[in-house]
């Protein structure tokens, strides 16, 4: 008979060697990190007995590193302490403003990029800033490490692309290019505490004449995931960014889209405002370009 | 299902208890340890009346297991006080009438808390978000805020009388 | 009653004398009370919104280890057939005893059909899974339309809609009609330069009280239960539990516990009588909490209504004719607050023609429990709108329009009574001379007014007042302290008697301890109860007097009560020094015996309070996101004992309005299941959703309280929803009539009106 059980493994092997040890006995493992998902979960609808498996104390996943190519971040550290990290806020404001979204500052102190990561839900705040990004997931498994973008990670509604015996031990983002800016903006019937209607996470890079020659677009909570939407970057790219070019990214949005309706919004309502948000984040992510170049960054 | 065996420490006092694996740490407080005075108010993260510091930070204990609390510094409602007496903030909470039936009370006093030992000038919007994922039905939170300006004021009062020195 | 009078107390705002406990935790809510041996409660809830119950198999649960006791319908006697249960609340005890447990039919999803006593919390969740339920599953009827519609399935074959001129010859939805009528609507219309009219439709609304219900009931072998919860009004819970367990309220002692709010929703039992049933079959106390979710799904929300509403005037302003259909949502038993909200939806003018319809319908949704002035926000959501309108058609300002009508002293009530002496005028002027009526508004920025109004009650209230031997005072009264009122009788006293605040302390006392008092609730405690404490405490002062006289050896009549103490009159001739409280009182044992003062009254000369609120909204034309800029709430609070928590009141009600205004709704899928049965979906309004809300507390006196109390804790939650929708008018220039104003809706209606 199936019952709870909590496990705190110190390594990444040990915590790889019992995920894949539960898997070959049939026994459900769930990979606990800030549990502000998983333990609502628990309440709700899935209250099936299960291994709970603490990636908290392992040294990988909470290590935050600014290297000089890329970032680092664990898949343990909370967003409260990303958005205490004041480098990592000025290089990546768009991530962490989608961060320091989830929820609300209680769960913060908890949740995770990772784990927002990993619950794939299709309103995941974190999850279009890192596709904007070009982010991709650190994975350990029974083979070692592997690697995989942040936009294929997420597979369907609820679903990731971890085999069994697998987790994600942090997120891998490119040093933003100079002339570059993220930004992700969502929209929420209050100002706090709700769940994605949509969202929108942008990064662009200017050339010296403040033309756009690199853009990554990805919208949320309008599919069943995060998608990418390369058709919004072709009508950024090329331009200074002006009201034509994010009205054409705003109708890419729009099109891109495959809203549901349900208790949060209806399909016309969140294709129409993913758009709007598309157009706004872009003007962020653009001004913010524009002032990296300013000073010089 | 055997149970964990969890050494922690609450309001700087070593604690240890038996809790089932997937038991919140609210549960464990408030049934375990009979430490009520944080409340439940939905189990879902969503009101804040549960609020707690760990190890310093803001936290909803209902979307804490009470296993994960090994070895943490946990803050409620019951450590705010002091011997000298309550807190200022508890005092200025009672001094502005911020509260009416109190039940969300303990919870904003401990955000309160989290939120003044970061931020020394909070503006009133930044007091608002900081302070959103409080839920009060009995306020309209004007009184709230007033309160925490109030505190932060004092605070700012006194750090200034501080760096001047002594008379 | 003069208005020029000083007072020492009443008017300022000092620390609530159970402050402390509950700003360090300690202080016992509904959920904090542990008794030893407790076991768990917990209920099994209809997973269909129409259902007949077949059959109940307990047999499997009832043997599981670690279960005491399983409980259904059967356990209970038959609901009594008669018994109204009064107050705020609507509807009998007898569909109450229903709504708490099932009979032979499941009215809503959530609906309660059986409850188990088990060791834990989760031994009991086991126990209700072992409980086999045989279901007959019936066509849900989910809104308004359908449930009236002939030929609807049906909740009750045997409702047939009362006061009907006659009763009809086939049941229906339909449970009850109500019709106020004045004059001549159609010669009033025909007078009529302008006329608007309008439709609205506002979905259900949860009080969202945070504190969950809960209880302990402990029995013993002889059947004497008592029952710890978080209740408004022990004695009214009291009474219900006794009519629908069939006991005797001797043995029933109700304690109240401190009160995670209520707003109405905690005048009416729920767990209670299961617990007291439950204990009494396993022999030991049993705890009963709600989650969450069941609160929503279980608990009474208001009725979401449909009112369509038709106003004319002249051209200078003047109303004449009105007409109002309305029609509300019961849940699954009658009981809507079709009364209150007939009553008050013209309340605040002067008319001679109108007719106002009023009815309540059936649907499989929870049994709808009073909420903050039941009624009376979703009529005046209608009218206030449909006045905003006519304003805009005379070019007339919105509140000069109001003062045009305003009802006044001598005014009669569309209810009947003439209004004694009220305050709407002096809130309407306040209102126009506000700073915030005329302050500048940003772009995409609309400013809206309502009036609001609620009638207030007395009722029934008890208290005692008992001099300690050192002066100090002690005041035992039976209503549970929901935001405050502990520190404004503690005012009063002080204010009667002379002495201190400082030397004052307020009890709630539990049904055992103290005097009957009905609830707290319909804006009566400050009132009816201050009423009787101030009773009390003159009670005490003649005491003093009689006392003082036996000491100094004079006539009765020769002693003076000043400032908390007895002096000899003018006229005695002798040099006798005052004597204070505590001086009496410790002398107490030698001139009678301790010094207890009481009173118990049905209050009488309650005063409506009237308000006006101002609300600023700025609408985001791309996505229909509605910003509140600022708020004003004025009221007539008679006299504010306790300015602080009056000012309190006014703000709290605020925030409820708006938020019912803006986002809250019951979301039902087409299976009749509540789709947002959460603080996450169902959203209520956080701290960064509102900005500082000013307030403008106005003084009419009401000359019937020894303070000039009016009510004031559900007026403020009256106007809020017609000034929201009254300033989202303004802002985009388009009427959306229904609420809540929503993104959605209000993008809608910008892009139907051509963005």
């Amino acid at each position: 008979m199936e019952a709870f059980a909590y496990i705190a493994p110190s390594s990444v092997d040990e915590a790889v060697a019992m995920l894949a040890k539960h898997a070959r006995k049939g026994h459900r493992a769930q990979v606990l990190a800030g549990g502000t998902d998983l333990l609502v979960q628990l309440r709700g609808a899935d209250r099936e007995p299960r291994t709970l498996v603490d990636i908290k104390n392992l040294a990988e996943t909470n290590r935050l590193h600014l290297g000089k190519n890329e970032i680092f971040i664990g898949a343990a550290i909370p967003s409260a302490e990303l958005n205490e990290n004041t480098k990592l806020v000025e290089s990546l404001p768009g991530l962490l403003e989608a961060a320091d979204l989830i929820g609300s500052t209680q769960v913060q102190g908890r949740a995770t990029l990772g784990g927002n990561l990993c619950n794939a839900s299709p309103a995941g705040d974190t999850i279009p800033a890192m596709i904007a990004l070009g982010a991709s997931c650190v994975i350990a498994g029974g083979k070692g490490q592997r690697e995989m973008p942040v936009e294929e990670f997420v597979v369907g509604v609820g679903r990731n692309a971890l085999k069994a015996g697998e987790f994600l031990v942090g997120l891998k983002i490119p040093n933003p290019k100079s002339r570059s800016a993220d930004a992700y903006l969502r929209f929420i019937p209050r100002t706090e505490m709700d769940i994605a209607v949509a969202g929108c996470g942008v990064s662009v890079t200017l050339d010296a004449e403040g033309q756009c020659k690199g853009a990554r677009v990805a919208i949320g909570a309008v599919a069943p995931t995060a998608i990418l939407v390369p058709a919004a970057a072709k009508a950024l790219i090329g331009t200074p960014l002006d009201d034509a070019a994010l009205t054409a990214a705003a109708a890419a949005c729009s099109e891109a889209a495959s809203p549901i309706t349900d208790k949060r919004g209806t399909i016309d309502y969140r294709r129409k405002v993913v758009g709007v948000l598309c157009r706004r984040a872009t003007a962020i992510a653009r001004d913010r370009a524009l002032a990296r170049q300013a000073t010089g960054e | 299902m055997s149970k964990i065996q969890v050494v922690t420490s609450i309001n700087h006092e070593e604690v240890e208890f038996l809790c089932e694996p997937q038991e919140t740490l609210l549960n464990v407080l408030r049934e375990t340890l009979g430490r009520t005075g944080t409340k439940e108010g939905c189990a879902t993260g969503d009101c804040g009346a549960c609020s707690v510091l760990v190890d310093d930070r803001l936290v909803c204990a209902c979307l804490m297991l009470a296993a994960e609390a090994g070895g943490c510094e946990i803050t409620t409602i019951e450590g705010i006080a002091s011997e000298e007496g309550l807190d200022p903030i508890q005092q200025k909470f009672l001094e502005h009438a911020a509260l009416q039936c109190g039940i969300c009370t303990p919870g904003l006093i401990i955000a309160t808390k989290s939120l003044l030992d970061r931020h020394a000038d909070p503006d009133e919007t930044t007091i608002r978000y900081w302070l959103a994922g409080n839920l009060c039905r009995c306020t309209g939170y004007d009184k709230i805020i007033r309160a925490v300006q109030d505190v932060a004021r004092d605070r700012a009062r006194d750090r200034a009388r501080d760096l001047a020195g002594p008379a | 009653m003069s208005e020029a009078i000083e007072y020492k107390i009443v008017g300022t705002s000092p620390v609530r004398p159970d402050g402390v406990d509950k700003v360090t935790g300690r202080a016992q809510y509904g959920a904090d009370l542990n008794l030893p041996n407790q076991i768990y409660g917990k209920v099994l809830r209809s997973p269909h919104a129409h259902a007949r119950i077949k059959r109940i198999d307990i047999g499997r649960a009832a043997a599981m280890p670690g279960v005491y006791a399983v409980i259904t319908g059967e356990d209970f006697p038959e609901p009594p057939e008669h018994g109204e249960i009064g107050g705020e609340a609507g509807g009998s005890i007898a569909d109450l005893a229903r709504n708490i447990m099932a009979r032979d039919k499941a009215l809503y999803h959530g609906h309660a059909v059986a409850a188990v006593a088990a060791r834990s919390l989760s031994i009991a969740d086991e126990a209700l899974a072992a409980i086999e339920v045989e279901y007959e599953v019936l066509e849900p009827v989910l809104d308004l339309d359908a449930a009236m519609a002939p030929g609807a399935p049906l909740l009750d074959e045997n409702c047939f809609t009362k006061n009907l001129p006659e009763k009809p010859d086939k049941p229906s939805n339909i449970a009850d009609v109500m019709v106020l009528a004045r004059g001549d609507v159609d010669q009033g219309f025909e007078q009529a330069d302008v006329i608007v009219e309008g439709e609205y439709r506002i979905p259900m609304a949860h009080q969202g009280y945070i504190e969950p219900h809960a209880c302990i009931a402990n029995t013993n072998e002889a059947g004497q239960s008592t029952v710890w919860c978080c209740t408004q009004g022990p004695f009214d819970f009291r009474a219900i539990a006794a009519k629908v367990l069939n006991m005797d309220v001797a043995d029933l002692k109700f304690v109240a516990s401190e009160i995670g709010g209520g707003f109405g929703g905690k005048t009416v039992v729920y767990l209670e009588p299961l617990a007291v049933l439950l204990s009494r079959k396993a022999r030991r106390p049993v705890k009963m909490m709600m989650s969450r979710e069941e609160v929503f799904r279980a608990t009474g929300p208001t009725s979401g209504t449909h009112y369509k509403v038709k106003v004319g005037a002249k051209r200078d302003g003047t109303l004449t004719a009105a007409t109002a259909w309305m029609a509300f949502e019961a849940g699954a038993y009658a009981g809507a607050p079709m009364g209150p909200g007939a009553m008050t939806i013209l309340a605040p003018y002067q008319l001679e023609n109108f007719k106002i319809e009023a009815c309540e319908v059936l649907l499989n949704k929870p049994k709808v429990a009073a909420y903050r002035a039941p009624g009376a926000p979703q009529s005046m959501h209608a009218m206030e709108s449909a006045l905003d309108d006519l304003a805009r058609e005379l070019n007339m300002d919105p509140i000069d329009l109001r003062l045009k009508n305003a009802a006044d002293e001598g005014t009669r009530a569309p209810y009947g009574p003439k209004f004694p002496v009220i305050g709407l005028k002096e809130c309407l002027r306040a209102a126009k001379a506000h700073p915030n009526y005329t302050r500048a508004l940003p772009e995409g920025a609309g400013r809206g007014v309502a009036v609001g109004f609620w009638f207030n009650v007395g009722m029934q209230s008890s208290a005692e007042v008992h001099i300690n031997e050192n002066g100090t005072v002690t005041v035992v009264e039976g209503n549970p302290d929901i935001g405050g009122s502990r520190a404004s009788m503690c005012i009063m006293a002080a204010e009667t008697l002379g002495v201190p605040y400082e030397r004052v302390r307020t009890l709630i006392g539990d049904t055992e301890s103290t005097g009957f008092s009905n609830v707290t609730g319909g804006s009566r405690t400050t009132f009816a109860t201050g009423m009787a404490v101030v009773q009390a405490c003159e009670d005490i002062i003649a005491q003093c007097r009689v006392r003082a006289a036996a000491t100094w050896g004079v006539d009765e009549a020769q002693v003076l009560w000043q400032d908390g103490q007895a002096i000899p009159a003018p006229s005695v001739n002798a040099e006798l020094k005052p004597l204070s409280l505590a001086d009496i009182a410790a002398n107490a044992v030698k001139t009678g015996g301790p010094l207890l003062g009481h009173a118990a009254l049905n209050a009488q000369g309650a005063g409506a309070s009237f308000s006006v609120n101002i609300a600023d909204l700025q609408v985001d034309r791309d996505t229909g996101k509605v910003d509140v800029l600022a708020f004003t709430a004025i009221q007539d609070a008679g006299r504010a004992i306790h300015k602080a928590y009056v000012e309190g009141q006014m703000q709290g009600g605020a925030a409820q309005g708006l938020g019912w205004a803006l986002n809250e709704e019951y979301i039902y899928n087409a299976d009749g299941i509540m789709e947002n049965a959460g603080f996450l979906d169902y959203r209520m309004p956080v701290a960064s959703d509102l900005p500082m809300i000013d307030t403008h507390i106005v003084e009419v006196p009401n000359p019937r309280h020894p303070y000039g109390v009016r009510g004031v804790g559900e007026t403020p939650i009256v106007a809020p929803l017609a000034a929201a929708a009254n300033a989202v008018r303004d802002a985009i220039g388009i009427r959306i009539h229904d609420l809540p104003l929503s993104p959605p809706r209000v993008l809608a209606a910008l892009d139907a009106a051509g963005g």
